[in-house]
């Protein structure tokens, strides 16, 4: 397999990567390659060995089998070079809670082996790359959550990884600060920084050139956000929008064409069969159903959609409770 | 020991927050909270981090005192304990035993509520197959992803069926799949009585509560039914079409009629300041691109209310 440039190597390569926790097989010969500065999105359910899979490309758990290389080092024979290229930001978060923002920076950066004057003058860049200029003097307990979030990847960053893996940055971040945090990643990968990172917030993922998705330790689909939605949502995607839409479920599962019923905040989605009901006749059904103000629309999918076609919710009907 | 009569259901309100104040240091947590749940109601708390909402729900299980204000839980005080076996808390971190295994855990909380063994064994298999931890009895707590983890305190704190139910941000890490499965129980578990107040960073999950209260700096912004508040919005949403994604934002962010940007697949999503379509319309034609209108939801509103009062 050869990328699509064809000028580099891949930045990270996984082949066959492999790796049983006892007779619980977590990871099962996963290939794939990212390229230099391309968003990588690794989604899956909770358990399906996605964050498995960032432990063995950062060299912190041994693949069982198979192989893999990061930033041109081989993760079995050079895990010291491919930790000097990576950083890893956790979902456990690893910085100091009593120090000020800038003393933590500075503690860490030691650690990679920056010191004196290079060693500040890096601490000021991640703070402002990171978007953390005014927050240097801060308690680090004392952040709120998406701001502290910021202040882990500025210390991923310290030591200019080729490659940032980014395990699930922004769960529990609320919007605006998932917003903040999404810029500063695309700002590092447009300045070449290949970005690995797990997330279960779908609309964030739309900013991922390409998407793998894992179900039970198997990469089961790989492509673009529009490869994706193409291939696993090929029907119809009708969006509902009203009132009391909860009551009118059943009956839209119900219709004939209709393959599957979802629910998304206060709208439903219904995947529909090409040519098999309008946009008119679902408003009817569900008005008949005991909903009102109904408006339905046809609309793109979302990954969301796609996630929930290729994780298994898509097979099964879902929530039959309002 | 005098004997109160218990109140009937449906007598009052299950949760009452009234002018809650509780301040740590210099900086008010909270700052004149009030909010109130009805008896089988479910009331999203939505709210920057940092809003007051973990400081909100401490203060309700009765974890700490107020500075000023009241919180009342069923009648009572929380603080005095009285309802502790009425009430459900699924505080946002370290709610379980690290050394114990799922179904450990769950064993533990059965016990700590007496639950007769038939009534655990089939409430346990039911959360495990809800959650899908049923692949994972044995595995131990520390063992377990973020989301596995939220997914094992929410089911042992809903396995004895507490009346009035305080879940911080329980859906933080799970992925979305189960995200809907632990929706649409609580759902299920409200339609047969239970009151629920649940924060969240997720704007559908707020969508989905029966009302939502949005709190900033330690007040509410806004109360109501999320319907009726996305009705009442007065900005504008619109969808960016044609154009490069990346380009239209950069353009944007910095437009002070831009209330708010969001990827909506491949295109732009933006709020718009009511009255300023056409300006924001001329700043992207340049870049080959135009508004669509599109139905605002629970998000936009956050974002752009929020944006309104920094």
């Amino acid at each position: 397999m050869t990328p699509a440039t064809a000028t580099a190597a891949p930045t990270v390569e996984a082949r066959e990567l492999t790796r049983r926790f006892g007779a619980f097989l977590a990871v099962d010969r996963v290939s794939f390659e990212v390229e230099r500065g391309e968003i990588f999105g690794y989604l899956g359910a909770n358990g399906a060995g996605k964050s498995t899979t960032i432990r063995m490309l950062t060299g912190l758990l041994a693949p069982t089998s198979g192989a893999g290389r990061v930033a041109g080092h081989d993760l079995a024979t050079e895990p010291e070079g491919v930790k000097a290229s990576i950083g890893y930001m956790s979902q456990k978060f690893s910085l100091y809670l009593d120090l000020p923002v800038r003393e933590n920076l500075i503690f860490f950066g030691g650690a990679y082996g920056l010191w004196g004057k290079a060693l500040e003058r890096r601490a000021d860049e991640v703070l402002a790359l990171a978007d953390l200029g005014d927050a240097g003097d801060a308690i680090t307990g004392d952040l709120p959550g998406g701001v502290r979030q910021r202040l882990a990847l500025a210390s991923a960053i310290l030591q200019r990884p080729q490659v940032l893996f980014l395990d699930e940055p922004t769960a529990g971040v609320d919007p605006v600060a998932r917003r903040t945090f999404w810029r500063v990643i695309r700002d590092l990968a447009r300045e070449g920084t290949t970005v690995f990172v797990t997330t279960h917030y779908l609309d964030e993922a739309e900013y991922c050139r390409r998407i793998g998705l894992m179900v039970d330790g198997k990469l089961v689909a790989l492509d673009t956000p529009a490869g994706l939605k193409a291939r696993w949502v090929p029907e119809r995607l009708l969006v509902a929008r009203g009132r009391d839409l909860a009551r009118a479920v059943e009956r839209a599962r119900d219709l004939p064409g209709v393959k599957n019923v979802m629910r998304f905040g206060a709208a439903l989605h219904l995947r529909v069969e090409p040519g098999a009901l309008s946009e008119q006749d679902a408003a009817a059904a569900l008005r008949a159903g005991g909903a009102s103000e109904v408006v339905v629309e046809a609309a793109e999918p979302t990954l969301e959609d796609v996630f929930l076609a290729v994780v298994g919710a898509g097979g099964r009907g879902e929530e039959g409770s309002p | 020991m005098t004997h109160e009569p218990s109140p009937s259901p449906g007598a009052g309100p299950a949760v009452i927050a009234r002018a809650m104040v509780r301040r740590f240091g210099a900086t008010a947590a909270l700052d004149g909270l009030s909010f109130e749940l009805a008896r089988g109601e479910l009331l999203g708390l939505v709210g920057p981090d940092g809003a007051g909402k973990t400081t909100a729900i401490r203060a309700l299980a009765g974890l700490l005192a107020l500075d000023g204000g009241e919180a009342q839980v069923l009648g009572a005080d929380p603080l005095s304990g009285a309802n502790r076996e009425r009430l459900g808390l699924m505080p946002q971190q370290y709610s379980l035993y690290r050394d114990l295994t799922v179904e450990e855990n769950l064993h533990f909380f059965a016990r700590l509520y007496v639950l007769p063994r038939a009534v655990y064994r089939e409430r346990k298999e039911r959360l495990l197959a809800i959650t899908r931890l049923d692949r994972f009895t044995d595995r131990r707590a520390d063992a377990l992803s973020g989301g596995m983890y939220k997914k094992l305190a929410l089911a042992c704190a809903l396995l004895h069926q507490p009346e009035v139910l305080l879940l911080d941000e329980p859906t933080n890490g799970v992925d979305p799949v189960s995200r809907r499965e632990l929706w649409a129980l609580l759902h299920e578990f409200v339609h047969g009585g239970m009151t629920v107040l649940v924060s969240t960073p997720y704007m559908d999950e707020a969508e989905r509560c029966s009302r939502v209260a949005l709190v900033h700096r330690g007040r509410a912004l806004l109360d109501g039914e999320p319907g009726a508040l996305i009705a009442r919005f007065e900005d504008e949403a619109y969808e960016v079409h044609g154009g490069d994604r990346e380009r239209l934002d950069a353009a944007l962010a910095a437009h002070p009629a831009v209330l708010a940007a969001s990827p909506a697949g491949a295109r732009l999503r933006v709020v718009i300041a009511r009255g300023a379509r056409d300006e924001v319309a001329r700043a992207v034609a340049p870049l080959g691109a135009g508004l669509e209108p599109t139905h605002p939801d629970f998000e936009d509103l956050f974002l752009a209310r929020i944006r309104e009062a920094a």
